[in-house]
C-alpha cells in the first residue's frame, strides 16, 4: 500500500482502475463507459492537485520521490523511480487536465467502439504521466515507448480516411529515434554504473566531449522527432489530420511536449557541455521551424492542417527558449509548452466542433460563422489570439520571455531573437486570415442552420479559456513553481559554457 | 558406467522411458479418447520438469565428462519441458479438427524434447551430435504428420535433406576439431588450446563447420532457407514447438561450445558470428516485410530473433562480457518461447480446415469478433517488436546491453534499427485485426484458450516483474 500512498504512483496508475471497471461494462452502455472514463481521469486530476498542494516550490530538487529497486542483475541496477520537480510539475498538471477534457470532448464524436476508445485514452494517460514523472532512464524509456501504442490505436481506429497509414507512420518515425536513444541509455547506464537520474545528476556525467556529443545526439534525435523539429516533422501533419479530435488534442497538447521535456530533462541536464556545443545548430533549426511552420500554415486550405503546422512553429519557440540556456529562456520554454498545450488543444477542439457539424474542414466552406454561432466565434477569437501571442493572453507571456531569453543568451544572441520575432508577425498573418475565412464575410447558405455550442462544448472551452486569461494576466504563480529548478539547471549550463570558452 | 552417471541424466532418462511407455500404452487408448495420450504426455513433461528443477544443476558431470548437469542445463531443461507442454496444449484440439488424431504425435514430441534436453547437458561434441539427431528425427516425422497433405510432405523432405546435410557439416567439424586437439570433449578441447597443443588453424576450420551445423538448427542466415517452407508446411502447433525447441537446443550447444571451448579463437570466430548476426537480423526482418502468409511471416520473424540472440553470442570471447551475454541469451530464449507460443496459439485458433485462414488478411475484423484473442495477439506482436511493457522488450534490452558491454556498438545499432523494421510487419497484423473490416473466424477449445491466456499474461508479467527470472538466468552462467 506504500506504493499507492505516493500521489505520483496513485495519479499515474489510477486510470488502470478505470480500465478494469470499463472492461466489466457491457459495450452497449456507452454513456456509462464515458462517465467512468471521465470520472477516472478526473480522479487523477484531483490527485495531481493533491501533489500540487504537497509541492514545495522553493525546493529545486525532486520531490515526492518513490524509488524502488526494480531489477538488479549482472552488476547493474534498474530502479522504478518517480518524482516531480519544477521542470515537470506543470506538464503533469497539463496532462491530468487535458485528458478528462479530451475524453469529454469526444462524447458525441466517438460512437463506434466507445469501450476501446475509453480504454485507449486511460492507458495513454498512464504512459504520458509516467514519461513526465520517471526518474530512472529505464523507467522513462518504458513509459516513453509504451505511450506510442494507445496513440497508434487512437489514430488507426478512430481516425480519418488515411488513418492506418498515418498511424504506422507515427509509430515508425518515433521508433527510429527512440531505439537509438535506448542504446544511448544503455551505454550511459553501463559507463556510469546507474540508470537512476538523481545519481547521474549528483555525480555528473564525466565523459570526453566527443562521447557526450554522440550520446547527446542519440537522445536529441528521439526527442527532435517527437517535438517535431524541422526537418523531422513530416509525420505530424498526417497524424494530426487523420487523428480524431480528442486524439489531436492529446497529441498536440501532451505528446509533443514529451519531446521538448526530454530535451530539458535529459539533454540539458545530463550533457551540459554538449548542450552548449549544439545550442546554435539547434536554435537555427528551431528558427527554421518557426518560420517554415508559419508559412506552411498560411498556405493550408484545410483547417486542421493549418493548426497542425502552427504546432511546428510554436514548438520551434519552445526549443529556442530551452537552448537559450539561461533561466529566462528555459522558463519561457516551459511556460510556452503549457501555453501551446492549452491554446492548440483548444484550437483542435474548435476545428473538431465545426467538423462534427459540417463534416468538412475546408476553409473555403466556411465564412460568416460569427453571426450563426456567436458563442463559438467568441471562444475561437480568444483562442486564436492567444495562439497568435496577443498581449494579455498566455501566448504573449511565453513568447516574450523566450525572446528575452534568446536575446540575453550567452550562446545565442539578438540575431536569433529578431529572426524568431519574425515568426510572431507571420503568426498574426495566418491567424487573422484563418479568422477572416471562417468567421467574417458572407455566410454560406448550407451553414445557416448550424447550432451554436452546447453546454458540454462550452464547459470544455471555458476551462481552457480560464487558463488562457490566467496565464496571460497573472503568470507569476506558474513561474514560481518552476523557477528554483530552472535556475539550478541554468546555473549548471552557464558553468559549462564558461568552462568551454 | 555407474548409477551416478545415470543420475546426471535423470530428467532425460525419465522422459525417454516415459515416452517409450506412452508409445505402448497408446495402443490401448481408443481413438476417441486420445486426450489421454495428450494428458499422459503433459504428465511426463511435468515429471521431467520436476526432476530437472530438483536436480538443480547440482549433479555435476557424468559419463566421464560427456554430459554435465549445471545451472545452464537446468534453466534450459525447465524451459524445454514447459515448451513441450505448451506444444501438446496447442496440438490437442488442432489434431482433432484437422482429422489427424494419432497418439504418436505426443510420443514423438517427447522424444524430441528429450533430445533437446540432452543437447543442453552435452559437454562432448559426440553427445551434441547424438542429441541433435534425437531431436531432429522426430521433428522430420512430425513435419509430415498431416499426411497426405502435400505441403507437409514436401516440407518434411526438405527439412530432412537439408538437416542431414547440416549434420554432415557438423560431423566433419567434429572430425577436424578432434584432429586439431585429440579430443571431442569441450574440457579437453579447452585444455589442448590452453597448453598450446592444438593446431589453431585446423581448430578454427572445425569450429566454423560446427557453426554451420548449429546455424542451421537455429535458422541463422545463410543457413535459413528451409525455415519458411518447413514452418509453413508443418502442422501449426508443431511449428510453434519446433520454432522454440530447436532454437533453444541450438543456442544451448552454440553457447557451450563457443564460450567454453573456443574463447581463445575469438579473433577468428567472432567476426564470423558477427557477420551471421548481422545477416540474420537484416535478411530475416526484410524478408518478413513481404510476407502475406502469417506462418511464413512468423518463420522469417523467428529467423530475425535468432539474429538478435546472435548479437549477444558475438560477445562469447570477451571474458568480462560473456557471462552477462549468456544470461541475456537464456532470458531471451524464455521471452521468445513465451511470445512465440502465444502467437502460434492464435494462429492455430484462426486456422480453419485444410490450411485456410493463414493469410494475414484473414485476421481482418478479429478485433471486433474476438476481442480477447485480438488483444492477446496484440500483446504478442508488441513483445516480438520489443515494445514495453512486455518480456520481448526486456529481453532485447539485455541482449543489446551485452553487445554494448563487449564493445559491439555498430552491431547493436543495426539490431535496434532492424527491430524498427520489424515493428512494421508486426503492427500490420494488429492493423489488420483492428482497422480492417472483415469476418475473421476463430475457434479453439478450452485448452487452446488457456494456452493463449497463460502466455499473454506471462508476456506482460515477465515484462514487468523480471528480476527473479533474470537472476535465475544469471546464475545459470557457464563454467568449465
Amino acid at each position: 500500500m506504500d506504493f499507492l500512498m505516493n500521489p505520483l504512483n496513485l495519479m499515474t496508475f489510477f486510470p488502470l482502475v478505470g480500465v478494469a471497471a470499463i472492461l466489466l461494462i457491457p459495450r452497449e452502455r456507452k454513456d456509462a463507459i464515458r462517465w467512468v472514463a471521465v470520472i477516472t481521469s478526473l480522479v487523477s486530476f484531483f490527485v495531481s492537485l493533491w501533489m500540487l498542494a504537497l509541492f514545495h516550490a522553493k525546493n529545486p530538487g525532486f520531490q515526492m520521490v518513490y524509488d524502488r529497486l526494480w531489477l538488479q542483475a549482472g552488476g547493474f541496477e534498474i530502479h522504478y523511480a518517480l518524482g516531480v520537480d519544477g521542470l515537470s510539475i506543470l506538464l503533469v498538471l497539463l496532462t491530468t487536465l487535458l485528458t478528462p477534457i479530451s475524453i469529454f470532448s469526444a462524447w458525441t464524436a466517438i460512437e463506434d467502439r466507445v469501450k476501446e476508445f475509453a480504454i485507449a485514452f486511460l492507458i495513454m494517460e498512464v504512459g504520458m504521466l509516467g514519461v513526465f514523472l520517471a526518474l530512472d532512464l529505464f523507467t522513462f524509456f518504458v513509459f516513453w515507448e509504451f505511450s506510442l501504442v494507445p496513440m497508434y490505436f487512437i489514430i488507426g481506429i478512430w481516425g480519418g480516411p488515411r488513418r492506418t497509414y498515418s498511424a504506422i507512420k507515427f509509430m515508425l518515425y518515433t521508433m527510429v529515434g527512440s531505439v537509438l536513444m535506448l542504446l544511448a541509455i544503455l551505454w550511459l547506464g553501463l559507463s556510469q554504473g546507474t540508470f537512476y537520474l538523481p545519481d547521474l545528476l549528483a555525480k555528473g556525467v564525466h565523459l570526453p566531449l566527443h562521447l557526450q556529443a554522440w550520446l547527446f545526439l542519440a537522445f536529441a534525435l528521439a526527442f527532435a522527432i517527437k517535438v517535431p523539429m524541422w526537418p523531422l516533422h513530416s509525420w505530424l501533419p498526417d497524424a494530426h489530420v487523420e487523428a480524431p479530435t480528442a486524439g489531436s488534442v492529446i497529441l498536440a497538447g501532451v505528446l509533443l511536449k514529451m519531446g521538448t521535456y526530454g530535451f530539458l530533462r535529459f539533454n540539458l541536464s545530463l550533457f551540459p557541455e554538449a548542450s552548449v556545443k549544439f545550442a546554435v545548430p539547434i536554435a537555427v533549426l528551431a528558427i527554421i521551424g518557426i518560420l517554415y511552420g508559419a508559412m506552411v500554415a498560411y498556405a493550408q486550405k484545410d483547417f486542421k492542417k493549418l493548426v497542425a503546422y502552427t504546432s511546428v512553429s510554436h514548438l520551434g519557440f519552445v526549443m529556442l527558449g530551452l537552448f537559450a540556456l539561461n533561466p529566462m529562456g528555459i522558463a519561457g520554454g516551459i511556460l510556452q509548452m503549457i501555453n501551446h498545450g492549452i491554446s492548440t488543444g483548444a484550437l483542435f477542439l474548435i476545428v473538431g466542433i465545426i467538423y462534427e457539424r459540417t463534416h468538412t474542414r475546408d476553409l473555403s466552406a466556411f465564412g460568416g460563422l460569427w453571426k450563426i454561432m456567436p458563442i463559438y466565434g467568441a471562444f475561437s477569437l480568444v483562442v486564436a489570439l492567444s495562439s497568435m501571442g496577443l498581449p494579455g493572453l498566455n501566448g504573449f507571456i511565453g513568447e516574450f520571455t523566450i525572446l528575452m531569453g534568446a536575446f540575453q543568451s550567452p550562446v545565442l544572441g539578438p540575431a536569433f531573437a529578431i529572426s524568431a520575432a519574425l515568426g510572431i508577425v507571420l503568426a498574426a498573418v495566418y491567424i487573422l486570415v484563418m479568422l477572416q475565412k471562417v468567421f467574417l464575410g458572407p455566410a454560406k447558405e448550407k451553414n445557416l442552420g448550424l447550432p451554436d455550442l452546447n453546454w458540454r462544448e462550452i464547459t470544455v472551452l471555458a476551462v481552457l479559456t480560464v487558463f488562457i486569461f490566467w496565464i496571460g494576466l497573472h503568470p507569476a504563480p506558474f513561474f514560481n513553481l518552476m523557477m528554483p529548478a530552472v535556475e539550478k539547471m541554468a546555473h549548471g549550463l552557464q558553468a559549462a559554457a564558461l568552462a568551454m570558452h | 558406467m555407474t548409477f551416478s552417471d545415470f543420475a546426471t541424466l535423470l530428467p532425460e532418462v525419465a522422459l525417454v522411458v516415459w515416452a517409450s511407455a506412452l508409445l505402448l500404452v497408446d495402443l490401448w487408448i481408443p481413438k476417441a479418447r486420445k486426450g489421454w495420450a495428450a494428458f499422459l504426455a503433459v504428465l511426463g513433461l511435468a515429471l521431467t520438469f520436476g526432476f530437472a528443477v530438483a536436480q538443480g544443476g547440482g549433479a555435476g558431470a557424468g559419463f566421464h565428462g560427456m554430459v554435465v548437469s549445471d545451472g545452464f542445463a537446468t534453466f534450459l531443461e525447465a524451459l524445454l519441458a514447459l515448451s513441450g507442454a505448451l506444444g501438446v496444449l496447442l496440438a490437442y484440439d488442432y489434431l482433432k479438427r484437422q482429422g489427424m488424431v494419432r497418439g504418436e504425435y505426443y510420443t514423438l514430441l517427447l522424444f524430441s524434447v528429450a533430445g533437446m534436453m540432452l543437447m543442453a547437458k552435452a559437454a562432448d561434441l559426440m553427445v551434441i551430435f547424438l542429441a541433435l539427431e534425437l531431436l531432429s528425427i522426430p521433428l522430420y516425422v512430425l513435419t509430415a504428420f498431416a499426411r497426405p497433405r502435400e505441403v507437409g510432405e514436401e516440407a518434411a523432405l526438405k527439412y530432412f535433406l537439408l538437416g542431414a546435410f547440416a549434420a554432415a557439416f557438423f560431423v566433419y567439424g567434429i572430425a577436424l576439431v578432434y584432429g586439431a586437439t585429440q579430443s571431442t570433449q569441450i574440457a579437453g578441447i579447452a585444455a589442448a588450446v590452453d597448453t598450446g597443443r592444438a593446431n589453431l588453424a585446423l581448430l578454427a576450420l572445425g569450429g566454423g563447420l560446427l557453426l554451420v551445423g548449429l546455424g542451421f538448427k537455429v535458422a541463422a542466415v545463410p543457413f535459413h532457407m528451409w525455415t519458411p517452407d518447413v514452418y509453413e508446411g508443418a502442422p501449426s502447433p508443431l511449428t510453434s514447438f519446433m520454432a522454440v525447441g530447436a532454437k533453444v537446443a541450438g543456442f544451448a550447444a552454440l553457447l557451450r561450445v563457443l564460450v567454453l571451448a573456443f574463447p581463445t579463437l575469438g579473433s577468428r570466430l567472432a567476426p564470423i558470428v558477427w557477420a551471421l548476426a548481422l545477416l540474420t537480423m537484416v535478411v530475416g526482418n526484410l524478408a518478413a516485410l513481404a510476407q502475406q502468409n502469417i506462418k511464413r511471416m512468423l518463420a522469417y520473424s523467428s529467423i530475425a530473433h535468432a539474429g538478435y540472440m546472435l548479437v549477444a553470442v558475438v560477445a562469447f570471447a570477451d571474458a568480462k562480457a560473456a557471462p552477462a551475454a549468456v544470461a541475456a541469451v537464456l532470458f531471451y530464449l524464455l521471452a521468445y518461447a513465451v511470445t512465440n507460443f502465444g502467437a502460434w496459439a492464435v494462429v492455430v485458433a484462426v486456422e480453419h480446415a485444410e490450411g485456410e485462414g493463414l493469410n494475414i488478411a484473414d485476421y481482418a475484423g478479429l478485433g471486433r469478433k474476438h476481442p480477447w484473442l485480438a488483444l492477446a495477439m496484440t500483446v504478442f506482436m508488441l513483445s516480438f517488436a520489443g515494445i514495453p511493457p512486455t518480456v520481448g522488450f526486456v529481453g532485447k534490452f539485455y541482449l543489446f546491453r551485452a553487445a554494448l558491454d563487449a564493445g559491439y556498438v555498430g552491431l547493436a545499432i543495426v539490431g535496434v534499427l532492424a527491430s524498427v523494421v520489424s515493428v512494421y510487419y508486426y503492427m500490420r497484423v494488429v492493423t489488420t485485426m483492428y482497422m480492417r473490416a472483415g469476418e475473421a473466424e476463430a475457434r479453439g477449445d478450452a485448452w487452446l484458450n488457456l494456452g493463449v491466456a497463460l502466455t499473454a499474461l506471462a508476456t506482460v508479467f515477465l515484462g514487468i516483474v523480471v528480476a527473479p527470472v533474470f537472476q535465475w538466468a544469471v546464475r545459470a552462467v557457464l563454467k568449465l
